[in-house]
Formats: C-alpha cells, structure tokens, sequence
C-alpha cells in the first residue's frame, strides 16, 4: 500500500508534520462539524473562522503562536455573541453577520499592520490560506493541547449537545442547561477553528468543519456513525490533499499548486461523491423496490 | 492626482454604499446574511481569473457571481441552504488561491480583494459600478412588491401566486450583482458589511417599508463617508472604520429598536 506512495513522499519532515499536525486538525475539526452542523450552526462557524484571521494577524504583533491568535479571537467573537443572544431564533444571522464584518475589519486593520509596523510579517495569504508545509516541531505540542482540549469537551458534552440540537425543548426537560452545553460547544468549535485555521487558513478552515461533517450527514443519521465517518472522511481529505499538493509539483512542472487549495478540493470532491453516492443507491433501491 | 484618486473613491463607495443600503434591506428581511457574505467572496476567484487571463472583468465578475447565485439556490433544495453556502464559499476561495497563487504580487492581490482598496479606484471601475448598480436598481423596482412580500411572509406570498422559487432566484442575482459592482474596487468586506449594518438598524428603528429602505440608504452612505474621512485621517484600512461601524449601527438598532418588531403594511 505505502509503495503506492510517490518517492521520497513520507521522508520529507515537512510532510510528516503536515500529515501528523494536519491530519489529528482535520479529524478534530471534522468531530467537532458533527454536532455543530446539527446546531445548524454552519453560518457562525463560518463568521468564527473568518474572524479568527484577525487573530492570525495579531498573533505576530504581539508575539504569540498563530494557533493562539486564532482561537483568542474566533472565541472572542463567540462570546460576544453568546453574551447578548438576540430575542427572536431570526434575528441571530444578523447579529453573527454585525460580529462577522466588525471582526473582518479589524483583521484588514491587523495585517496592514503587520505590512507597517516594525516586526510585523505582512503575510496575508499565509493568515487567510494557510500553509500546511510551514508547520514544524514546534507546532505539535499547542496543537495537541488545543485539539486535546476541544476532545474533552466533546466527550463531556456530545450527549447533550446532541439532544439539544435535536429538541431543546426535551433537553431542557431532562435538565440539560442549555447554556453549559451551548457554551461547552463554541469553546470546542473555537479550538477546531484555531487548529483548523493553523493548517489551511482561516478563511478556508471552515471546510475541514462543514465538509467532512456534510456528508457524513448525508451518509447516515445515527450520531456515532456519522463522528467515525466525518473522522475518517476529514483525515482522508487532509491527507489526500497532502498528496495532491505534493504531486501537483510533477504535474505543474515546478509550479506546486496550494497546499491548502487541494485539501479543500479533496474535501468537497469527498463531500459530493458522498452525496452523489447516496442519491444513486436510494434510486437503485426504488428502482429494486 | 491624489485629490483626483480620492475624488473617485468618494463616488465608488457612495454608489455602493446606496446600493448596499437598498439590497441590504432585502437580504435582512429575509434573513439571508449569508448569501450576501457568500456571494461577494465566492466571486473573488472571478477578479484573480480575469487578471491572470486577461478576460473582460465585469463579464468575469458577474458570470461567476450569478453562477454562484444559481448553484446555491439549487443546491439548497437538496441540502441545508447554510450547508449549500458553506461548500460553495469554501471551494470558490480555495479555486481563488489557486488563480491567484499563478499571479505576481499575490499576497497584496489577495488583500485588496478581501478587505478593498478604496483609494485605488480608476475611472473604468466607476463606470462598472455605476452600469451594474444601476441594472440591480431597476430590477429592484420592477420586483420590488413581490421581493417585499416573499421577504415578509411566505405564506402570504404563495396566496398571492408569487413564485418563491422565482422570487428567490431574482433575490440572489440581486446580491450578486451588488457583489459583482463592489468586489473589484471595494472588495468583499465592504460589501457584506455596508449591507447588514445599515439596513439591520434600519430595520429595528423603523417598521414601514419605504422609509426603512431610505433610512437604510442613509446610514450606509453616512457609513461610508465616515469611514472614508477617518481612513484617509489615520491611513488605516477603510474595512475597518466600515466594519466597525457596521457592527455598531447593529448594536445601536437594537438599544434604540424594540428588536423585531413585525413589518407594518
């Protein structure tokens, strides 16, 4: 199997960091999209990782790590959002979409000045797109405290953010608190955001969330076949696209395509082969039927 | 020259800034903030495909921006409209990456479009503007009864025989146009965020349809004047001032407003 493998592939250290760091980002990610497209939540996780490029930008200014910027500022904004919950279910796009485009302005005001200020990197591809091949040994220990963490939650919490994504009305009947939980979620969405964003930027960390966790959806109903089956559809897709950024440099002569470009490819090709696939085999059983 | 460049930035932002203002009031009756987030950046592949191949940008723009109007109206019948916007937005920024990662000063590119450079905007830009802005206005009047009354209650809407699936299609083309005439001078933040901050504080204050739309219309020009005069003050980004402002007109609605009061007829 591992023959398959293009020469050299597993001996690059940047592509063993890629694979181990992006891999345990995707499945962490792809987890966590489980339960938070069940929230019907896709918008906010969107408007979270958006605003976390204003961390990303920040995080050199100050000088912390980039997954740390990310996360200080997608939970910032998740706070913000969980402190003044709008009265009406309708009224809560808005809200996401005011706190969406304040944290978008503040991220245009951080990275040009990190263009402007002394020390400051300038690098607004790699806060917005990422870069799956710059990660490094120092990148492990952070990113397993994060993912780590957003787990926990997970395992704490998955019964009853399930229950109240299904029907608050009986969860709260049988004494979950709906806040801990909503609360014990934006804090796991946050970390995968941070982790997410560490690997394919922030603006597209958004599909190791929703892609994965999509079509796992569609595949099936039951909660702990569709966690295993976005895990494995996640990791598949990061390392799938690891693969394909790898092998884009043979095929484009020298010009590599973005890393991050082909695992968002890989992720929605994924994603709608799982559709497809499902449409197919539900038409084949009525035709049987 | 400066005052020249400036100039025709002032006009730029004030002709999206109404713009935004009419189809931002559209997008928070009905409630697709998304889409109008979406749309704008799931058009940014068009701006970096059109200058990597030399094709007409508008053309570009606009065909890819429709294009993504279509696909999400499709797919939402098929999947959760949320899901369905997501999936598209992601993978036209990642298609977007791709372009412009082939292209020589990319990150600045990459920039200009997300966040737009205001003080750069030429004269052919202002034409593109205007043309397009003035196509979503007239298709704005000509819908305007039926996108009022799909956008207040669907059920009603069906009683009174308007196609929502229709409806909803002339809705999304709108944003898209509004997309196509500010992505490329402006930049998508400007967009998004000059149509949900206005027209959200319009909405809360005020429950009649046609003042709501030009109270919309003011606080978005006064946004972008605003922000225009601070930014060319401290030469920080006008997206900032735009976007702070955006979420600030949204917090004072709700202080001032009684949240969400049903629209009067």
């Amino acid at each position: 199997m591992l023959g398959l493998l293009p020469v050299g592939f597993l001996d690059s250290a940047p592509v063993q960091h890629a694979l181990v760091i992006g891999g345990f980002a995707a499945v962490v990610a792809a987890l966590v999209g489980v339960p938070t497209l069940l929230r019907g939540q896709a918008f906010v996780t969107d408007a979270l990782a958006h605003v976390s490029s204003a961390g990303g930008a920040l995080a050199p200014l100050i000088g912390i790590n980039a997954l740390g910027g990310f996360v200080l500022m997608s939970l910032a904004a998740a706070l913000g959002l969980e402190a003044a919950p709008p009265r009406q279910r309708a009224e809560r796009d808005l809200q996401t979409g005011a706190v969406f485009g304040a944290g978008l302005g503040v991220a245009a005001l951080f990275l040009y000045l990190d263009v402007t200020l002394p020390g400051g990197s300038g690098n607004a591809v790699g806060v917005l797109f990422g870069s799956v091949f710059l990660l490094g040994a120092s990148d492990i220990l952070p990113a397993a405290l994060a993912g780590g963490a957003a787990l926990a939650l997970l395992a704490l919490y998955l019964r009853p953010m399930l229950l109240a994504s299904l029907d608050p009305d009986l969860a709260a009947v049988q004494g979950v608190r709906l806040r801990r939980v909503g609360l014990a979620h934006l804090a796991a969405l946050t970390l995968a955001i941070g982790l997410a964003a560490m690997t394919v930027g922030a603006v597209l960390s958004t599909a190791l969330l929703v892609a994965p966790a999509a079509a796992a959806l569609v595949l099936t109903d039951r909660p702990a076949r569709a966690l295993m089956l976005a895990a494995g559809l996640g990791l598949a897709g990061m390392w799938g696209g690891i693969l394909m950024a790898w092998q884009s440099y043979v095929w484009t002569a020298g010009h590599a395509w973005p890393a991050s470009f082909c695992i968002v490819a890989v992720l929605i090709g994924l994603n709608l082969a799982a559709t497809l696939g499902r449409g197919l085999w539900r038409l084949g059983r009525r035709g049987a039927a | 020259m400066i005052a020249g460049i400036f100039a025709s930035s002032w006009v730029a932002g004030s002709i999206v800034a109404v713009l935004a203002g009419v189809i931002g009031f559209f997008v928070v009756l009905r409630g697709s903030v998304f889409a109008a987030h979406a749309l704008p950046l799931g058009a940014f592949p068009a701006v970096a495909a059109a200058r990597l191949w030399g094709l007409d940008l508008l053309a570009t723009v606009l065909a890819f921006s429709v294009l993504g109007a279509a696909v999400v109206a499709a797919l939402s019948r098929r999947t959760r409209r949320d899901i369905a916007t997501a999936l598209w937005l992601v993978l036209m920024l990642g298609a977007g990456e791709l372009i412009l990662s082939r292209l020589q000063g990319y990150s600045r590119a990459v920039y200009g479009l997300f966040f737009g450079q205001l003080l750069g905007v030429t004269p052919a830009d202002l034409h593109m503007i205007a043309g397009v802005g003035a196509v979503a206005v007239v298709l704005v009047l000509i819908a305007f009864r039926p996108l009022l009354l799909s956008g207040l209650s669907a059920d009603l809407a069906a009683v009174a025989g308007v196609p929502a699936g229709l409806l909803d299609l002339v809705f999304l083309t709108l944003v898209a146009l509004a997309a196509a005439a500010a992505l490329p001078a402006v930049g998508a933040l400007l967009a998004f965020s000059l149509m949900v901050g206005p027209a959200s504080a319009a909405r809360m204050v005020c429950d009649r349809p046609l003042p709501g739309l030009a109270l919309s219309v003011a606080l978005a020009l006064a946004t972008v004047w605003g922000a225009l005069l601070l930014a060319s003050a401290t030469g920080w980004p006008v997206g900032f001032f735009v976007g702070v402002a955006g979420l600030g007109l949204y917090v004072a609605g709700r202080l001032a407003g009684r949240g969400y009061a049903p629209l009067r007829r």
